[in-house]
């Protein structure tokens, strides 16, 4: 297993300003126009199915059924509010914005001082402890969820947020403790020795100076702990049962049930429910790529 | 993983032993808590679980692999089992045919042609992030018979014949999943194939070219074969993926798994046993946890194995 997402690695990545090696070729243009042409009609494909329901959200029922495809018709946001009150989007909204928000922060604090202690520490069991958390990242982990079901049932943490927090939390462990070991292995120890000369314990060299080092391996881990337990649906459809706890997935569920004939509100609150990852696209794109490609070469 | 050839950033190891117990098991201890707890010890329990028969919650007695052979065996789970894999391997083999074709194929056009790269590259992959889930209404929204967009733009041109519902028809709802599977996840493989293709060095097909290949010649005999590392990437997280599903499957078909179960996957037969089984329901799902675990892991560490030996002899 070896990660793209060392700083030495990084650096010798394709550059995107260098050119194809056809790029520069006479008679190239008409081929480089097909090629733009296809790249966008992929873009399209891509993108037009989100844009259908941006609209969609904007049009009243009555217009959606008459004509499934058309402009908005108003850019009026009754479709909104109906969907976040009347559908109760709202009460789930919060409650996935602090499940994920807090299972995130946990994992990502647990992650970054074990993969910290694995990648700086000897000590006797530190490979297998490694390897345990790493084989995490094969292992259907949803399949252990009974027993969860029944552990969390004599704790009392059925139907309880905090559960969901603990669980997300501990199925972002291996790929957060991944991430974060291949990064610190191409991150020189200099500061670090400086650091203990000038006396500094290893809690105060962790907090001030190793911390501040793995930002970009903490971005991407944020990020792509963000998206899958914003999205998550299995762990709530088993382990939560009162409606004002349900996170936006399986309020989701709910809501289409019950506003099935309603077109213009289920637009709505699908765009509702993708706001918080455009939000976090938008800010992160660059740190999204670099971590598809260490996720994906894992 | 760690324990691979050593590298120059290890300078620190003199220190070797000489972290106190203590900071070790602080930084440690709580992951290794919350994963252990919540993920390792569930699993192990599941296996448990699988040797005994259940009667509610009430565990009656030990039935050895009695549970495996009545999930194997009785009616209708015994049917639906080989029915749901296979719907699997058509998935996972879909998937595959769909994102090495078409991934590879952007992904080259991308390389050769790196105008509004970046733009491309995001719009690619923004699919890669929404929930499975929602990915799955919205497609359920847009292919919807009578009022979808899809049906109304095929109308609208005089396609008439191939409007259908889409996910009500047998026939057409496997190769609906997929397709709307490889549409959400097409920008992984492309991103994988992009960085692969950069990481070759130019002067291989140069000097091809020199050699008197042409620019097809050159990329198939010089730069595809240096891509199987990808594929072999690719082929072990489209597995993982593809066995693991359960949410799309679920907002396109419910839990049924659409009309006649035609979408039924691994994943929502393990759902339906565990949360909407009978008596037995424990100990039944248990073995089929156990079953499907096999399966991914198994298949999974040795298709890493297989792939990673290759990578080092060619």
């Amino acid at each position: 297993m070896t990660s793209t997402l060392s700083p030495a690695k990084r650096r010798s990545r394709p550059e995107p300003a260098r050119p194809g090696p056809r790029a520069a070729q006479p008679g190239g243009g008409l081929r480089r126009a097909g090629v733009q042409l296809l790249l966008w009609l992929y873009a399209a494909l891509a993108f037009g199915p989100l844009v259908l329901v941006l609209i969609g959200s904007f049009r009243s029922n009555a217009d959606i059924l008459r004509q499934p495809v058309g402009l908005p018709t108003s850019l009026g946001l009754e479709n909104y509010q109906r969907a976040w009150e009347t559908a109760s989007l709202g009460t789930y909204f919060v409650n996935s914005l602090f499940v994920t928000v807090a299972s995130v922060t946990l994992c990502v604090t647990v992650s970054a001082m074990a993969a910290y202690a694995l990648s700086r520490w000897r000590f006797r069991g530190r490979a297998v402890l490694a390897a345990l958390f790493i084989s995490g990242l094969m292992i259907p982990a949803k399949l252990g969820l009974l027993p969860v079901f029944y552990m969390y049932q004599s704790l009392g943490l059925i139907d309880s947020r905090l559960g969901l927090v603990l669980l997300y939390a501990a199925s972002g462990i291996p790929f957060s403790v991944f991430v974060i070991m291949g990064f610190m292995r191409g991150l020189p120890t200099e500061l670090e020795e400086a650091a203990r000369l000038d006396g500094a314990n290893e809690g105060r060299m962790f907090v001030s100076i190793v911390v501040p080092l793995m930002r970009p391996a903490l971005a991407v881990v944020t990020v792509f702990q963000f998206a899958p337990t914003w999205n998550d649906f299995f762990y709530p459809l088993v382990l939560m049962r009162s409606d004002e706890k349900y996170t936006v997935p399986v309020g989701l569920t709910r809501f289409f049930g019950e506003f099935a004939a309603d077109r213009a509100t289920l637009f709505a609150g699908l765009v509702i429910a993708l706001v918080p990852l455009a939000i976090v696209f938008a800010l992160a794109t660059k740190h999204i790529i670099t971590g598809l490609t260490a996720g994906m070469s894992r | 993983m760690t324990s691979g050839p050593r590298r120059p950033a290890r300078a620190s190891r003199y220190r070797a032993g000489r972290t106190g117990l203590g900071w070790i098991a602080g930084f440690t201890l709580p992951a290794l808590t919350l994963y252990g707890l919540l993920i390792v010890v569930p699993l192990v329990t599941a296996f448990y679980y699988g040797f005994f028969h259940w009667e509610g919650t009430q565990r009656a007695g030990f039935a050895g692999l009695g549970n495996y052979q009545e999930v194997l065996t009785r009616y209708p789970l015994g049917d639906e089992i080989p029915v749901a894999l296979w719907h699997n391997v058509l998935f996972f083999v879909g998937t595959m045919a769909i994102q090495n074709t078409v991934g590879l194929g952007l992904a080259v056009l991308l390389y050769r042609n790196p105008r509004f790269k970046r733009f491309f590259q995001t719009v690619f992959s923004l699919p890669y992030l929404i929930s499975p889930l929602i990915v799955g209404y919205l497609w359920s929204l847009l292919l919807s018979p009578s009022f979808g967009p899809v049906n109304y733009v095929l109308q609208s041109v005089g396609l008439d014949s191939w409007a259908r519902p889409w996910l009500g028809d047998p026939g057409t709802a496997l190769p609906v999943l997929i397709l709307v599977n490889a549409w959400q996840w097409i920008g992984g493989p492309m991103l994988i194939f992009l960085a692969a293709l950069g990481g070759i060095p130019r002067e291989l097909e140069e000097a091809a070219a020199l050699d008197g290949a042409s620019s097809a010649r050159a990329f198939w005999s010089v730069r595809f074969p240096l891509l199987r590392p990808a594929v072999g990437v690719i082929t072990v997280l489209t597995f993982i993926g593809c066995f693991n599903i359960f949410d799309l499957v679920y907002a396109l078909g419910g839990s049924d798994g659409g009309p006649g179960g035609a979408m039924d996957v691994l994943g929502l037969l393990y759902y339906r046993t565990a949360f909407e089984g009978g008596t037995n329901a424990i100990g039944e799902s248990s073995a089929l946890a156990m079953m499907i675990f096999v399966l991914i892991f198994g298949v999974a560490i040795v298709l890493e194995r297989f792939l990673r030996r290759r990578e080092v002899t060619s």
